[in-house]
């Protein structure tokens, strides 16, 4: 390549006041190849590139390097410009002579010295480009969303509204998630089922939504555009299809004396079961490490209940394939559980305040239970272990969240604002009872959430203790809470009928195993990784697969359902066109020169490279090789550092590239 | 069994009652204490409060020593003993700290020796065994196990039983045919390190204790720390004097209870010379 034009941009005075943009110009003239060199004051504005285009056209060039700004600002601005001449866009190289030069030195001959040398690399860069395609895939337009709770719900709807199947997931017998068990919410105190509810048989109505409840994803092979998913489908033990959802075998199944999951054991559900009334889809599941009849062959009134004949003792697990263009994870959270056995022993805290212990300790979960109007007391405030109406309730915050030693060091961020709704909660149906609140920080920030919290206060009497609780002991049938007031300076000694502890929120059981399989990034707590924490927050490492909800970190509903949707208008754009076109600066095998030893395989973090076998056109076999997946590769280059052939090379940032860029500068 | 021993300031001193239970008891059980030679104070209370590194190479001086003389189980029937020598061997993990203090000591801290407090002792007896022991089951003792403050804590050093709510000394009462009862205060603060300077807050404390046990049902006590026992034995009088009621509470250490499970008399395991000797 020999009829290189170099580009030098003053922008503004940003590197002009540093970098003498007409000396660098004039010496970069006589480097071997340029054809010409140029300097402008704004190369990305419209007379600038348009002084591209032409001299691409005029002189006939065949590369061009564009000296200014960093090539994340505007790469892909003068390769437009480039393919609008006529050239290559991947001929098209960028010198940054401002972020890594301009702006960070005040000497002007050192910085104009050091302006060329980076000019030099670039033009030497470009000798050595090849001109590429775009990589296009053909795109599988449906989508999977993986859990089903508010953020799942919201991103399969908006989805499907926009006209693409959706095949959502959900490992618990119904859709709803966490918010389908609480009562009312922040900071409106509207029923949280009234407002959920409708949007879960919207979800199992949609045409275009096919739900696998009471399933989990199993195995997740493919790249972007096409994935291909299998689905385990638990064993109900019930005929879906046949079901009626008529109630007759959970009325007449006789061991009804098991906690209830969805109840977080504040109640009692028959061993054949729907989670709540309002479960989407209104079939039942047994559970079978309950029923008599699939431990010992006893019982099965159930079955000759069934006027449907639904029941089915042989059912077995069923694996189903999918295939989706795209991904939504959204798979929740869970709290954080007090002072059980952990597997990590850094997280056994809290063996202080009894919970586990002492019945009437509860977690804020166990808590929306026993104040929701379809809860296990009909929403009336008994506490758990002799049915009375408490009296004086003490609520701790911060229980795991923000500490080091005990629990977790991050803010789970909601819990300042649902204790404060359930003191709200607590005084409106227990008017003479008292609140109390021990909390390090109130963080309230949201639209109407500060003074959500005075309210609390002011009109329903909460009583706020800056401090912390260190110890809980029982007496004479009252927890005794033992605390201090940090502001007052004084240790409080509270006796309470009731103490709810805000656990911290942790990610749902089984995410790492899930992120593995879906080959995206989790952080040291399990949440998973966005892309970039400001400017791509929904989108993962992996091309293809977005993350809503509180998978990605404790967030509160409004908060889940925008992410939510996020995710699914990004899922809508992808699956928009019939292909996608992924840049082509990925990672090529040389396939021939391949020593079949596969340790690029081993080493690739997205799983991009296969084995596959050379053979001849009759089929004769030659031998193996490693080849790369364009949809999977994100082009890192740990195959070609590894590769002991050097038959991995990074297309437009090959090995002969660099080392060029190398010895021009010596 | 023979098992490496540090006895510590109190058990050759104020708590010699203690040693001696222990000696009875652990002797019924086959287990021989073999005191080590040249041991110095654990460093507990008056040296962490004034130089670290001087707390940590006091219990270093000791542990390098066991090891030296190949004990590779060190017997610490005083939980701030054992505290003590499991913080050096915790320091010992770090290989430059731990060059450090072998330098100081003037011998070779491995940090390697299994420390072990009176619970753990019984537990590594085995509690099959000493069920299957048992003579005379204490039936008629209902006991609230006390741990104190140091038996559990800090956790991350001595890693040992549910640090809030721990029931290790439960099962072993429990295995000698004895009940127990669940109370508030079993890991709550006894006073000791104000015995001297501030007897109020150690009666107050006391009497905290004492009481809420009996509330609950306990007709004794028991525990496994020399400062406990003292705190809550010797000074029971002026407890009762203080606040003007009987309290009457026997205080056991395990080793009592155990050897009288064994068939041991209160004279062999010197029962006989605490200060509350009967309700």
């Amino acid at each position: 390549m020999s009829r290189i034009g170099v580009f030098t941009c003053w922008c503004g005075e940003n590197i002009a006041r540093t970098v003498d943009v007409d000396e660098v110009a004039k010496r970069v003239a006589e480097l071997p190849g340029v054809r010409c060199s140029l300097n402008y004051k704004y190369m990305c504005a419209d007379p600038g590139q348009a002084l591209v285009r032409e001299k691409i056209a005029s002189e006939k060039l065949d590369g061009v390097v564009v000296a200014s700004c960093s090539p994340h600002m505007h790469l892909k601005t003068f390769r437009k410009a480039a393919q609008t001449a006529g050239l290559n866009p991947y001929l098209v190289e960028m010198a940054n002579i401002r972020e890594q030069c301009s702006w960070v030195h005040h000497d002007r001959a050192q910085a104009t010295a050091k302006a060329f040398e980076i000019i030099r690399l670039a033009v030497e860069k470009v000798r050595n480009d090849a001109a590429l395609q775009p990589i296009r895939v053909p795109v599988t337009r449906r989508a999977l969303v993986i859990g089903g709770g508010v953020a799942g719900i919201q991103a399969a709807l908006d989805i499907a509204d926009a006209g693409h199947e959706v095949v959502m997931v959900e490992r618990e017998p119904s859709i709803g998630g966490k918010m389908a068990g609480l009562s009312e919410t922040f900071p409106t105190l509207d029923c949280s089922q009234c407002i959920l509810t409708p949007r879960m048989v919207e979800v199992g109505q949609h045409p275009r939504i096919k739900l696998y409840s009471y399933s989990e994803v199993e195995k997740v092979e493919g790249f972007v555009g096409n994935f291909k998913i299998t689905i385990r489908q638990k064993a109900r033990y019930v005929d879906v299809s046949k079901c009626t959802g008529c109630g007759e075998c959970w009325n007449v199944c006789p061991l009804k004396r098991n906690s209830s999951e969805f109840d977080y054991g504040m109640g009692m559900r028959p061993a054949i079961y729907i989670p709540f009334p309002q479960a989407v889809p209104a079939r039942p599941v047994i559970d079978k490490s309950q029923c008599a009849k699939l431990i010992r062959n006893g019982c099965g009134l159930c079955e000759k209940k069934c006027k449907a004949e639904a029941i089915n003792f042989k059912d077995e697990d069923r694996l189903v394939e999918e295939a989706v263009g795209a991904v939504v994870v959204a798979t929740g959270y869970k709290l954080y559980s007090i002072a059980k056995s952990q597997p990590k022993t850094t997280l056994a805290g809290y063996g202080e305040y009894g919970y586990g212990k002492y019945k009437d300790v509860i977690d804020s979960l166990q808590f929306e239970r026993l104040v929701s109007a379809s809860g296990p007391t009909g929403g009336v405030l008994k506490r758990p272990s002799d049915g009375a109406i408490p009296k004086s309730v003490v609520f701790i915050s911060c229980v795991g969240s923000r500490d080091n030693a005990k629990g977790l060091p991050y803010c789970s961020k909601i819990c300042c604002m649902y204790t404060a709704k359930h003191t709200m909660l607590y005084k409106h149906k227990v008017h003479d009872g008292q609140a109390h609140v021990f909390y390090m920080d109130i963080r309230a920030g949201g639209k109407g959430y500060d003074e959500f919290v005075r309210r609390a206060i002011e009109q329903d009497g909460a009583r706020y203790y800056r401090g912390r609780v260190s110890k809980i002991t029982q007496e004479h049938g009252k927890l005794i809470v033992r605390g201090a007031d940090t502001l007052a300076g004084i240790p409080v000694t509270i006796e309470a009928d009731m103490v709810v502890l805000a656990a911290a929120m942790r990610p749902a059981d089984g995410i790492e195993e899930l992120a593995q399989k879906l080959n995206i990034g989790y952080d040291e707590f399990g949440f998973l990784m966005e892309s970039h924490p400001k400017l791509r927050p929904v989108e993962t490492n992996t091309a293809g697969i977005f993350i809503a909800g509180a998978c990605h970190s404790p967030k509160d509903i409004p908060e889940a359902v925008a992410q939510a949707s996020a995710a699914a208008s990004k899922v809508q754009v992808m699956l928009a066109a019939d292909e996608l076109t992924r840049e082509p600066e990925i990672a090529a095998i040389n396939e021939q020169t391949c020593a079949a030893c596969f340790t690029c395989i081993r080493t690739c973090p997205y799983h991009a490279i296969d084995r596959a076998e050379l053979r001849t056109p009759r089929g004769a076999f030659i031998k193996n090789t490693a080849r790369v997946n364009p949809g999977l590769c994100m082009g890192c280059g740990t195959c070609v550092s590894v590769c002991p052939s050097k038959s991995a090379d990074l297309q437009g940032f090959t090995d002969q590239q660099v080392y060029a860029m190398v010895e021009s500068l010596a | 069994m023979n098992i490496g021993y540090y006895p510590g300031c109190a058990l050759h001193g104020s708590s010699n009652d203690y040693e001696q239970s222990l000696r009875a008891c652990l002797g019924a059980l086959d287990v021989q204490l073999d005191e080590m030679k040249d041991w110095i104070c654990c460093g507990a209370t008056a040296a962490h409060s004034l130089n670290h590194k001087l707390s940590l190479a006091l219990p270093a001086r000791n542990l390098a020593v066991a090891e030296r003389d190949g004990f590779k189980q060190l017997f610490a029937p005083c939980p701030l003993c054992s505290m003590q020598l499991l913080k050096a061997k915790k320091a010992a993990g770090d290989e430059r700290v731990r060059k450090e203090l072998s330098e100081i000591v003037e011998a070779d801290l491995r940090g390697e020796s299994e420390v072990l407090n009176l619970i753990q002792m019984f537990e590594k007896i085995g509690v099959a065994r000493l069920k299957s022991a048992v003579k005379a089951p204490p039936k008629s003792i209902t006991a609230a196990c006390y741990y104190g403050c140091l038996l559990t804590r800090p956790p991350d050093v001595v890693h040992f039983d549910d640090f809030e709510q721990p029931t290790s000394m439960e099962t072993i009462v429990a295995a000698l045919g004895a009940k127990t009862v669940e109370w508030n205060y079993k890991t709550e603060c006894c006073g000791a390190g104000m015995t001297m300077s501030n007897e109020d807050i150690v009666l107050e404390l006391a009497h905290k204790i004492l009481s809420n046990a009996a509330e609950h049902g306990a007709n004794c006590l028991v525990v496994a720390c020399p400062m406990c026992h003292v705190n809550l034995d010797m000074k029971q009088a002026a407890v009762e004097r203080r606040f003007g009621k009987k309290l009457g509470m026997v205080v056991y250490y395990l080793s009592d209870l155990v050897g009288l499970a064994l068939g041991l008399s209160a004279e062999q395991l010197s029962i006989n010379r605490h200060f509350v000797t009967q309700a």
